[in-house]
């Protein structure tokens, strides 16, 4: 579960659990986080968590909130954003455990409309219709158990990517010229007669036939329609164009 | 031009790199005009029955429909036209086929899918969808999402709560809000789109979407639109190049010409003759 950790000039204060759909922070007494200074606004700021997110929300206060030094009215949170009120400062953690062996990441599962509840007192659980135990895991438990999730972006970036690459003309008008291989896909040839795509993978550069009647010449090769995988300094024939891949280094 | 010149259909699906079993089912056939795309969950085997049972009802029934269905006919009941009130129909028998399975046999208990069916005809596609599963099209260089999810994250992005660069982070990415065969009822939502020649759309599970960007994904539908097997194949491998911690399911359908449906004596006389 994410959790602020509230501290003043570098002195830890207080722990506090993200247990509540909506934790209000203010000076008055009646604030979930009540923090008695004059610098703090009667409703300073609320902060909504719904299941592994939270958002925190400036109450429009008199002095703001501040995020990681940026003044906010509204936030999506982090982890170890650092949220400023006053002197007093807020750290946000929401360490949940990182991907690592459960083939569960991710599993789709279905949100019932009413399902967002604050983690709820044991009675909630004998109050739902009986037509749901069993059928899918209990919406509030469920992301938590299952949220093998971390900070981490879930689109997440190539896990590796090949040394950098080019591609260098070795006749016609443009015989010397050379393309860098920075995209994932880079087309070569004429559209309409004879075109090849360059795929950049994880471990390596591979060519593959796109169209046209005639098949690219690799070092000789004629290719079949599998892609092919280009060693370094190899020579490359398309539309009457020669050309020859090689790594930078 | 009859629908199976002018459409080319490209399917495929895969486990991905991580999952063992491949929860998402595809059809597709040019000829009919349909392709239809599902992403099951629930435990063990439940999720592929589910998403197996929606494409095969689906494909199934509307197969029979198709051929004598007039598509723009407008029911008398329920003032709808004839195309939306047939997807409606098969999507409510398909739910309650698998609601019924999930109800009576313990191991398919909390079963669902998703789903994606598009349904072309007269230059016009009808695209119903549920769950997060999705239907992008590419029209000249605009690559844009046309289904909506139905999931919380969607919901949160509507309603203000984040901003889309934000969404990419959410931990939130894999609650839908709609399913077939999870309860009773279920809603399909419709929406027609006009069609031109050119066109190319992509219907995917969030396998496809949840790891690999749009822009990766509309450059590589681009650059390849002149062999779609070939981009049918780099998608997936690009989503499996990317970690593949889902199954991985894409359905291209190129637009290679106009299948305007024969509206004059004079056109239709003609269309005797082809």
């Amino acid at each position: 579960m994410a959790k602020m950790i509230l501290s003043m000039d570098g002195l830890v204060l207080k722990e506090i659990p993200l247990n509540k759909e909506r934790l209000t922070i203010g000076r008055k007494p009646h604030n979930d986080i009540q923090i008695d200074n004059l610098a703090i606004s009667g409703e300073h700021a609320a902060i909504v968590t719904i299941l592994n997110d939270s958002f925190l929300e400036d109450l429009n206060s008199t002095n703001g909130t501040l995020v990681n030094g940026q003044p906010i009215k509204k936030h999506f949170l982090k982890n170890n954003d650092v949220v400023e009120l006053g002197k007093y400062k807020l750290k946000y953690i929401n360490d949940t455990p990182s991907i690592g062996g459960s083939a569960d990441f991710e599993k789709t599962m279905v949100l019932r409309a009413g399902a967002i509840k604050p983690p709820a007192p044991e009675k909630d659980k004998d109050a739902e219709p009986p037509t749901l135990p069993g059928a899918s895991p209990a919406p509030v438990a469920a992301p938590v158990a299952a949220a093998e999730a971390t900070a981490a972006p879930a689109v997440a970036a190539p896990a590796q990517t090949p040394a950098p690459a080019v591609i260098q003309l070795l006749n016609g008008p443009n015989a010397g010229k050379e393309l860098e291989l920075a995209k994932t896909l880079t087309t070569l040839g004429k559209p309409g007669v004879q075109v090849a795509v360059i795929a950049k993978r994880p471990h390596g550069y591979f060519i593959t036939h796109v169209e046209g009647a005639q098949f690219p010449v690799v070092s000789g090769k004629t290719l079949d329609a599998q892609a092919h995988q280009l060693e370094d300094h190899d020579v490359i024939e398309i539309a009457g164009i020669k050309m020859e891949f090689f790594y930078k280094t | 031009m009859k629908l199976a010149e002018a459409l080319q259909v490209v399917v495929r699906t895969d486990p991905g790199v991580v999952r063992s079993h491949n929860e998402d089912a595809v059809w597709g056939d040019a000829a009919q005009g349909l392709v239809i795309l599902a992403d099951g969950m629930g435990g063990y085997n439940a999720g592929e029955v589910a998403s197996g049972m929606a494409t095969t009802l689906l494909s199934t029934n509307l197969q029979q429909i198709i051929p004598e269905c007039k598509p723009r006919e407008i029911d008398a009941l329920s003032g709808k036209c004839l195309a939306h009130q047939h997807i409606i129909e098969q999507v409510a028998l398909a739910n309650d086929s698998i609601y019924r399975a999930a109800q009576s046999q313990p191991q398919y208990a909390g079963m669902g899918t998703t789903l994606v069916i598009a349904w072309f005809f007269d230059n016009t596609v009808s695209v119903g969808h549920i769950g997060d599963s999705r239907l992008y099209r590419l029209r000249g260089e605009e690559f844009r999402q046309i289904t909506r999810d139905h999931s919380l994250l969607q919901e949160q992005l509507d309603s203000g709560m984040i901003t889309p660069e934000q969404a990419k982070y959410s931990q939130n990415k894999n609650l839908v809000t709609r399913a077939l065969g999870v309860d009773p009822e279920v809603e399909v939502e419709i929406h027609d789109y006009e069609v031109l020649p050119g066109d190319i759309f992509l219907l995917c599970s969030d396998g496809l979407s949840d790891m690999v960007e749009d822009e990766e994904i509309s450059m590589t539908v681009q650059t390849l639109q002149s062999n779609l097997d070939l981009a049918g194949d780099q998608l997936i491998q690009m989503a499996n190049d990317n970690g593949g911690r889902d199954n991985v399911s894409v359905i291209l359908v190129k637009v290679r010409g106009d299948f305007a449906a024969p509206s004059g004596w004079w056109q239709k006389l003609l269309a005797w003759f082809k």
